[in-house]
C-alpha cells in the first residue's frame, strides 16, 4: 500500500515538478534563533486564509444590494444553518487579524529587521497593513446597518475636508449623491474583488522578499547580525544561513504550526461566545435614534476627531494623515543601517511604547466616549434624593430647570449623567452664584450659552440650586479660588488637631 | 528564410528594422490604441459619479402641508430622495429639522452634523441640536453653539407654494458640496403647469 502511493506521489512529482516548486521555499534556511518571536506573520496569514474561506461562504447567502443586505444578515442569523457562526468567525478573524498584524509589525520594527536588504518587505508589509484596514473598513459597511450607514457619512464627510476635489472624491466612494444601494455596491466591489486581489498579489510579493532576503536573526547583544553594514551584511548572512541556519521546514514551521492551532481554536472559542458583530438599527436615516460607532480598528481615529480642535482638524485629516503614511513607508531609508538592538535604538524604542499606549488610550476613550452628549440622560437619570433634600422652593425650581434643559445631557450630577462637561455635584464648591449665571448666559469653555434659551427666572432658580451643590463639609464659593482657600484652612484645622 | 530571421533582432534582443520590426511597431500601436479603446469605457464608468455634476439635478421636494409645522417650532420631517438608484432600499428616507420661525419664514437644516455628518438631534427644552457621535452642538437658527463643527449646520434652499412646503435638495451636504443651491441653479417648481421660484408664480405653460 505504502509502495503504491510512494509510487503514485513520484509520478506526480515528476509530470508536475511540484516539489522542484515548492521544495527550495519549504526548505530554505532560516536562522537558528528564529523563535517564537517570529510566528506572528504566519498567523496573520492564517487568518487572512479563514477570511477567504468564510467569505467566499457568507457571499453564498449575503445579497449585496442596499434594499435586501440587511435582510440577508438576519438570514443568516436566525434561519440559515451555522450562517451565525460563520458571520461570528469573520468577524472576529478579522478583528484577529488587524491585531495580529499589527504585533508582527511592531516585532519587525523592535527588532530592526526592516534594515538592509529588506527594505522592500517593509514596504509590502505596509501596504498590507493599509490594505488589511481598508477590508476592515469595508467589511463594516458589508453589514449596512446605521452603524454602516453613518460610518459611511463620516468617510464623506472627511472626504468633504479635502480642498478643491473634496466633493469630486465625496461622489466618487458614494457612486452618487447620497448614501444608497450605489454605495453599498461599490464597497462589495472593493471588499470582495479589488481589495482581496490587491491583498493576494501583495502578500505574494511579500513571501517571495522573505524568501529572496531570508529571515533575519533575532538580535542579541554581540550576536549575529547585530549590526546591519551595507558592505558586508549580506555575504555574512548567507555565510551563517549556510553553515547554522535550519530548513523552515519543519524546524521553524512547527512552532508556527503551535501557535496558529492554539490560535484557531481561540478564534472559534471567541467567536461561539460572543457571536456575530452586529447588525446595530436598520440603515434607515430617518431614525435618528442611534448612536454610531466605528469597529474595533478604528474607535481610536473616532477618539483623536473628537478631542481635537476645530482649527487643526483639517489640517490633520488632508496634511498630517499622508506625512504619517509616508514615514511609515520611509522607516527603512530614515534607519535602513545600524544596530538592530532594541536597547541601541532607544527613539524606536520609544516610539513604540508611545504609540501603543497613544493607541490603546484612544481606544478606550472611543469605547467610553465622554466627549458624546448622553442623549436620553434629562429623562432617564433623576435628580438623586441628595441634592433635593431640605432645599427651598426655588433651588427646587433651579433642579427641574437643570433636568429639563438637557443640562446633564453633558454634565453628571453624582456620576450620573454625560461626561462631556464638569461634574456638578460639586460645581458650588468653584463657581461662586454670579460666575454660575455667567456661564450658563454666556457659555464658554464647549458649553453652549444658554442666555437666550432660559428665561431670567429660570436662571435664576438654576443658579439658587447648582450653589447648592456641593459636598457636605465644604463651603461654597464665594469668589474664584475660594475652594483652595477653604481646603488649606481645613487641612491647617486637621494639622491642629 | 531562417537566416534573415535572425538578423531582425540584434544581439540584445531589440527588434531591428525590417519586416517584423515593422510588425511589432504596427502591433505595438494596435494595443495601445485598443487599450485606450477599452479603458475610456472602464474609467468613464467607475469615475461618472464623480464627474456628475449633482448640484445641478437638485430639484424641488415636497414636505407636505405647511400647518403640519407648527410656527416657533422644529420638528423632524422624511422625504424620498429624488436621485437614487434601483436597490437604494430605505436609505433613500432622509430625514431634515423644519424650523419655522413665523407664519411664512422656516428655516430648514439638513440632518446632517458639519463635523463629520452624523444624524443631530432636536432638544426642543433647551432649545439645541446635539450630535452623538463628537458631541457637536447648535443652537436653534443653526448657526455652532461648541463642539468640533467647524460651522453651522448645513440648509436647504426651501420656498412656499398653495400652502406646501418645499425643498431644494438631492444631496448629502459636506465642507465641499454646499447645502444652499446657488441661486443660478435652483430650477422653477411646477405646480399644475404653473412655474415658482420663492413661493411666486413666474411664468405658467
Amino acid at each position: 500500500m505504502m509502495q503504491t502511493l510512494k509510487t503514485a506521489w513520484s509520478w506526480i512529482d515528476d509530470r508536475t515538478g511540484i516539489m522542484k516548486l515548492l521544495g527550495p521555499p519549504l526548505k530554505h534556511h532560516v536562522p537558528r534563533n528564529a523563535k517564537w518571536w517570529y510566528v506572528f506573520g504566519s498567523c496573520t496569514l492564517l487568518f487572512f486564509t479563514i477570511q477567504i474561506v468564510t467569505g467566499i461562504c457568507l457571499a453564498l447567502v449575503y445579497a449585496p444590494s442596499g434594499d435586501s443586505a440587511y435582510n440577508s444578515l438576519l438570514y443568516l442569523d436566525y434561519v440559515v444553518p451555522g450562517g451565525w457562526m460563520l458571520r461570528a468567525i469573520h468577524a472576529w478573524s478579522s478583528n484577529a487579524m488587524v491585531f495580529m498584524m499589527l504585533v508582527h509589525m511592531t516585532q519587525v520594527f523592535l527588532h530592526g529587521a526592516f534594515k538592509f536588504p529588506r527594505e522592500m518587505t517593509w514596504i509590502f508589509g505596509v501596504a498590507l497593513m493599509l490594505t488589511t484596514l481598508a477590508l476592515a473598513f469595508t467589511g463594516q459597511v458589508m453589514r449596512w446597518d446605521s452603524d454602516a450607514y453613518w460610518g459611511v457619512g463620516i468617510g464623506a464627510s472627511m472626504m468633504g475636508r479635502i480642498p478643491f476635489i473634496g466633493g469630486w472624491l465625496t461622489h466618487l466612494i458614494l457612486g452618487g449623491p447620497i448614501i444608497g444601494g450605489d454605495t453599498l455596491s461599490r464597497f462589495f466591489t472593493l471588499h470582495v474583488f479589488i481589495l482581496p486581489g490587491a491583498m493576494l498579489g501583495l502578500i505574494g510579493g511579500h513571501l517571495m522578499l522573505v524568501l529572496r532576503h531570508g529571515i533575519s536573526e533575532e538580535p542579541r547583544k554581540g550576536g549575529p547580525g547585530e549590526f546591519v553594514d551595507k558592505a558586508t551584511y549580506r555575504e555574512a548572512y548567507e555565510e551563517r544561513m549556510k553553515k547554522k541556519g535550519v530548513p523552515f521546514f519543519p524546524d521553524a514551521a512547527q512552532r508556527d504550526m503551535v501557535f496558529c492551532g492554539i490560535m484557531l481554536i481561540v478564534l472559534v472559542v471567541v467567536a461561539a461566545w460572543y457571536g456575530p458583530i452586529g447588525p446595530s438599527p436598520r440603515p434607515d436615516p430617518s431614525n435618528i435614534l442611534v448612536n454610531p460607532r466605528p469597529d474595533f480598528p478604528f474607535l481610536w481615529i473616532f477618539a483623536i476627531l473628537a478631542l481635537l480642535t476645530p482649527t487643526i482638524e483639517d489640517y490633520l485629516i488632508v496634511v498630517a494623515a499622508p506625512i504619517v503614511l509616508m514615514v511609515l513607508f520611509l522607516i527603512p531609508f530614515l534607519a535602513g543601517t545600524g544596530s538592530r538592538l532594541p536597547s541601541a535604538r532607544p527613539i524606536a524604542s520609544l516610539s513604540v511604547v508611545l504609540l501603543i499606549t497613544g493607541l490603546l488610550v484612544l481606544s478606550w476613550l472611543g469605547v467610553t466616549s465622554p466627549w458624546s452628549p448622553h442623549m436620553s440622560a434629562w429623562t432617564s437619570d433623576a435628580v438623586p434624593p441628595s441634592f433635593v433634600h431640605g432645599r427651598t422652593p426655588i433651588q427646587l425650581q433651579g433642579a427641574i430647570v437643570l433636568q429639563h434643559s438637557q443640562c446633564r445631557n453633558c454634565h453628571s450630577l453624582d456620576g450620573l449623567g454625560g461626561k462631556r462637561g464638569p461634574e456638578l455635584g460639586d460645581v458650588a464648591t468653584r463657581l461662586s452664584r454670579d460666575q454660575i449665571i455667567r456661564q450658563v448666559q454666556q457659555g464658554d469653555g464647549n458649553m453652549p450659552a444658554f442666555g437666550k434659551n432660559l428665561t431670567a427666572a429660570e436662571t435664576d432658580a438654576l443658579a439658587a440650586f447648582l450653589h447648592t451643590c456641593h459636598p457636605p463639609g465644604v463651603l461654597p464659593a464665594d469668589r474664584p479660588g475660594a475652594r483652595l482657600k477653604q481646603l488649606r484652612e481645613i487641612d491647617k484645622a486637621r494639622a491642629n488637631n | 528564410m531562417s537566416d534573415s530571421d535572425q538578423t531582425i533582432v540584434d544581439s540584445e534582443g531589440a527588434p531591428k528594422t525590417g519586416r517584423r520590426g515593422f510588425m511589432f511597431k504596427i502591433g505595438a500601436g494596435l494595443v495601445g490604441i485598443g487599450g485606450l479603446l477599452v479603458a475610456a469605457p472602464v474609467l468613464g464608468y467607475i469615475f461618472a459619479p464623480a464627474f456628475t455634476n449633482w448640484e445641478k439635478r437638485r430639484s424641488w421636494i415636497d414636505l407636505g402641508d405647511v400647518k403640519q409645522f407648527p410656527v416657533g417650532e422644529t420638528v423632524l420631517a422624511v422625504y424620498k430622495n429624488p436621485i437614487f438608484g434601483p436597490t437604494v432600499g430605505e436609505a433613500n428616507e432622509i430625514p431634515c429639522w423644519v424650523r419655522r420661525t413665523s407664519d411664512s419664514q422656516f428655516q430648514i437644516f439638513y440632518i446632517n452634523c458639519a463635523h463629520l455628518g452624523c444624524p443631530v438631534h432636536w432638544f426642543a427644552e433647551s432649545r439645541l441640536f446635539m450630535c452623538p457621535c463628537h458631541g457637536g452642538v447648535y443652537y436653534e437658527d443653526g448657526s455652532r453653539a461648541s463642539g468640533p463643527p467647524p460651522r453651522g449646520l448645513f440648509e436647504y434652499d426651501w420656498q412656499v407654494v398653495r400652502n406646501k412646503l418645499y425643498v431644494f435638495g438631492g444631496e448629502i451636504p459636506n465642507l465641499q458640496i454646499p447645502g444652499k443651491t446657488p441661486k443660478d441653479d435652483i430650477t422653477p417648481l411646477t405646480v399644475d403647469g404653473v412655474e415658482y421660484l420663492d413661493g411666486k408664480a413666474v411664468k405658467s405653460t
